[in-house]
């Protein structure tokens, strides 16, 4: 049965809303298929404003892979705004896609890409727009099945209400598995209907179906056990890993929109994974093991990317964009290239060596020298050695000299505060050390107009890392050391107007961690405080602290848990955790002595150069890591 | 060790051939405001391989310069800008490689070469704007009504809220012509409302002024002045820019199209 556009009806409320184009589509390299030629039909939602959500790499690469295949169609679909929103709902307008205009509830599924905790909210404002219950329950056959991917859904729990199912890990081969069993599902007549195309999605293992799995809670308010409800599902669900990036070089066509966005630029993933193994960070933890995209590769996709686009930058994405083996070759290659031709390079900048500034060098050969960014991430030495950041503040000092002695005119520093173990002084060193950044700034350039930008947020202990274990730092307190470290900076006469501090108050990041290790009692509190307005949690302008605190207070009201028990309590061993079920390869004992280590100021070493530490992932996921060199250079091109 | 950089290499070579371009903003993309719309057009010089000209300096920029724009939400077919191009072209290759460049929607409509033009500027040969907005669920009687009611003003004040708080435009100044035709006239592209329940077209022509007065600063006046009720959102369309026809009729002036003049041979 074919669907007709919903756009006649979308076009009269667009010249009332702000940014109209956002909603019309017809971004190059958009796909509009035919609804009634293909078999198995997804929607795809980034859960954020479309100038947020259209670069994101994840959903393009999903979007392209689906449409490649003859019998299957995907469209995208993004939050709109409340102005919009309060128009579609006046002029029952449900949920739309931008590539043709088609209800969100007309489709088989609906994947929805979860980069933060912070989109959830946006979710059921999408689902109540397209007329799909909110709660998965109450779902009948004839509704998308609702999937959830992205990082954010290796603890899917607090969703569990509202979602069908989850994806743990890399999307590429994982969306064309759960298309197979549509499929298959389909052409047998969708055999036990919506039940049972969940039942063969979870006892295959390709997803996790929250719905097959009991919870039950010990009397002081902990996990007593989580158990499979269905006979053949499994006890754990184990994530997906693309083993071989040269075998998928997506995207290949990237979308070029036409309304502003975060990002304007090519990007090309060089590699996934990050075996550096910094104790807070989820993406290194989640994403192992490392996983090289060749030199030949990226050079290939870089210039496919660029003749499609038009676009004037180059993005070299990965976790850790210097650590690739041939990250010279690379960086030196696509310089020459494009040497002349207005195309710039950049790459995140995170590692801090002098071997960064060459890079950077090469990159910026012939643009404009503004700002590199490194983030060490604690501000003394105690500090990185306790989260596993191997950086010296003298090799810190080292390298920023070098920055600026080679015409860079500003260095941005990121830190976090509310680190497991921090104090006061931890944070207040944040200002030594810029102060230092300055005064051998000054006479490396032997000018005294240089910058240094320290940028800090509070740190959120997330699932499947050493930290997950830890007690978040109240906000109050995150407050209080903010506004120390920005007074004793400020005040500073010799240095304070070189320095820019910038930081948020800690208050999201309180719902952040609830939301981040909460377990299945949270849904309560998502669907409470989305019922009181809460929409675009991760916009200030939009997040209200109180009204999550107050739906927390009703909803945990006379059970052991509260906010602060999800947030500040710290974990032991024994503690069932709400996402032991879930699969991420690494090895929950080799994950408790890592944080013990990190409580004792151990470190430990990256293990592409030095013998493996048992993580866990390469044998769970039968593997190794895979780096180069290739030892094969990219030629220049020759126009045709 | 001071440190002083400037690029690298020759500067960009100088532009050779300066180009005008006509081009439309149609359907659902009238919903590119004017930063969308020379972003997408940079994005298709640079993929039509066009030798565009380049300003000097580490941030390049393209010699691009654009002649007004239409409102956010309008509609046009008669949007100017002229390029520069570091190597010279045939117009009508440069017509063809932008315009397969370009989204369906954001069309090019004509490209001359500014060296085959009378001297002066673009902007020279445009001084007022051509907007038709066509009303769904408007009987015409009442639009003529309420247009009577504006025309027999002497002033016409209108405010609107801009970044520096609000600003008063005087619509009745920079209203040169208008009409009213009963129903959608074919030219009048989307398809809003239910245009069977009657809709009239309004057919103005707008002097340029600063602060400009803008399509939707005649509709606020209709509506206020007027004491006209529109419905459903009207839709307007710019059909054309140029100077003021003076031997067209008073009451329904025409515009001279600013690259109409005929071919001066360059001998």
């Amino acid at each position: 049965m074919s669907v007709d556009s919903l756009f006649p009806r979308l076009e009269p409320l667009l010249p009332l809303v702000r940014k109209p184009v956002q909603y019309v589509g017809g971004e190059l390299h958009a796909t509009v298929k035919d609804w009634d030629a293909a078999v198995v039909r997804w929607a795809l939602m980034y859960p954020d404003a479309y100038e947020v959500g259209l670069p994101n790499q994840g959903l393009q690469i999903l979007y392209e892979v689906l449409n490649e295949q003859p019998d299957v169609l995907a469209e995208r679909t993004y939050s709109v705004w409340p102005d919009l929103e309060a128009l579609m709902r006046a002029h029952d307008v449900p949920q739309f896609t931008v590539d043709a205009h088609r209800p969100v509830r007309s489709f088989d599924l609906l994947g929805v890409s979860f980069a933060t905790e912070l989109g959830y909210t946006n979710l059921l404002t999408a689902l109540d727009l397209a007329g799909i219950p909110i709660s998965a329950a109450d779902r009948r056959d004839s509704d998308p099945l609702v999937v959830a991917g992205g990082h954010a859904a290796f603890n899917p729990e607090p969703i569990a209400a509202f979602i069908d199912a989850a994806v743990l890990g890399d999307g590429e081969q994982a969306v064309l598995a759960i298309t197979d069993i549509v499929r298959g599902w389909k052409a047998a007549g969708c055999p036990d209907g919506r039940d049972g195309l969940l039942l063969a999605l979870a006892t295959s293992g390709v997803v996790y179906v929250p719905a097959f799995y009991d919870v039950s809670y010990l009397p002081d308010g902990r996990i007593h056990r989580v158990v499979p409800n269905r006979p053949g599902v499994p006890w754990r669900v184990s994530k997906h890993t693309v083993m071989d990036l040269d075998e998928w070089p997506y995207p290949k066509k990237p979308l070029v929109p036409l309304a502003e966005t975060v990002h304007e630029r090519y990007s090309v993933e060089i590699f996934r994974g990050c075996t550096r193994g910094c104790r807070f960070c989820q993406a290194g933890m989640i994403t192992r093991p490392v996983r090289e995209r060749s030199i030949t590769t990226v050079g290939e996709m870089v210039q496919r990317g660029i003749a499609a686009t038009g676009f004037e930058e180059v993005g070299l994405l990965s976790l850790s964009s210097a650590d690739h083996s041939e990250i010279g070759e690379i960086a030196k290659g696509l310089a020459d290239r494009y040497e002349g031709e207005n195309v710039s390079l950049s790459l995140p900048s995170t590692r801090v060596d002098a071997f960064n500034i060459t890079l950077a060098n090469e990159l910026s050969r012939n643009g404009r020298r503004s700002g590199l960014t490194f983030a060490p991430e604690g501000g003394s030495e105690r500090m990185r050695q306790v989260i596993n950041k191997m950086v010296s503040e003298d090799d810190l000092i080292r390298t920023v000299a070098t920055a600026y002695g080679n015409g860079w005119r500003q260095v941005k520093l990121y830190f976090m505060c509310g680190l497991p173990t921090e104090t006061d002084d931890d944070v207040l060193a944040i200002a030594g050390m810029a102060r230092r950044v300055i005064a051998t700034g000054r006479e490396a350039a032997g000018r005294k107009d240089i910058r240094c930008t320290v940028s800090i947020g509070a740190f959120v202990p997330k699932p499947h890392t050493p930290f997950q274990w830890a007690a978040q730092l109240d906000h109050e307190t995150v407050d209080r050391r903010l506004r120390a470290l920005k007074g004793a900076i400020t005040h500073d006469r010799e240095f304070g107007r070189s320095i820019g501090v910038r930081y948020h108050d800690g208050k999201p990041s309180t719902i952040e961690g609830l939301l981040s290790r909460g377990d299945r009692r949270v849904s309560a509190v998502i669907r409470k405080v989305w019922e009181n307005g809460q929409r675009f949690d991760g916009w200030s302008e939009y997040f209200s602290f109180d009204r999550w605190n107050d739906a927390c207070t009703e909803v945990f009201d006379g059970q052991p848990v509260s906010l602060d028990w999800y947030t500040t309590r710290e974990r032991v061993l024994s503690e069932v955790l709400p996402w032991d079920h879930l699969d991420a390869g690494l090895d929950k004992d080799w994950m408790w002595e890592d944080w013990q280590q990190a409580l004792a100021g151990g470190e430990v070493d990256d293990c592409r150069w030095t013998p493996c530490y048992d993580c866990g992932v390469c044998p769970s996921l039968g593997t190794e890591i895979q780096v180069g060199p290739t030892g094969r250079s990219l030629l220049p091109l020759t126009p045709v | 060790m001071r440190v002083s950089r400037q690029p690298e290499g020759p500067p960009p070579p100088p532009v050779v051939q300066r180009l005008r371009v006509r081009y439309a903003k149609r359907d659902r993309l009238r919903f590119t405001s004017h930063r969308d719309f020379a972003r997408a057009f940079e994005r298709a010089i640079r993929r039509s391989g066009l030798p565009i000209g380049f300003s000097a300096g580490f941030s390049p920029h393209p010699k691009i310069s654009y002649a007004g724009a239409a409102p956010t939400g309008v509609a046009s077919e008669a949007e100017y800008l002229e390029i520069g191009l570091a190597e010279p072209r045939d117009p009508a290759d440069v017509a063809a490689a932008l315009d397969a460049a370009l989204p369906p929607g954001l069309d090019i409509l004509e490209v001359v070469d500014a060296a085959d033009q009378p001297a002066g500027s673009l902007a020279e040969r445009i001084e007022a704007s051509y907007w038709r907005a066509v009303l769904p669920e408007v009987p015409a009687e009442e639009l003529r009504t309420a247009l009577d009611r504006v025309l027999a003003c002497e002033r016409v004040p209108i405010e609107r809220p801009t970044k520096e708080g609000t600003r008063t435009v005087d619509v009745r100044a920079t209203l040169v012509s208008a009409t009213v035709v009963d129903g959608a006239p074919e030219a009048a592209n989307p398809q809003v409302g239910d245009m069977n329940a009657g809709c009239a077209t309004l057919d103005v022509v707008v002097r340029h002024s600063s602060p400009a007065v803008r399509p939707d600063d005649i509709l606020m006046a209709l509506r206020t002045i007027g004491a006209l009720s529109t419905p459903v959102t009207p839709v307007v369309t710019r059909l054309a820019q140029g100077l003021i026809d003076q031997t067209s009729p008073e009451d329904a002036r025409r515009l001279i199209d600013p690259l109409s003049e005929p071919s001066v041979s360059r001998g």
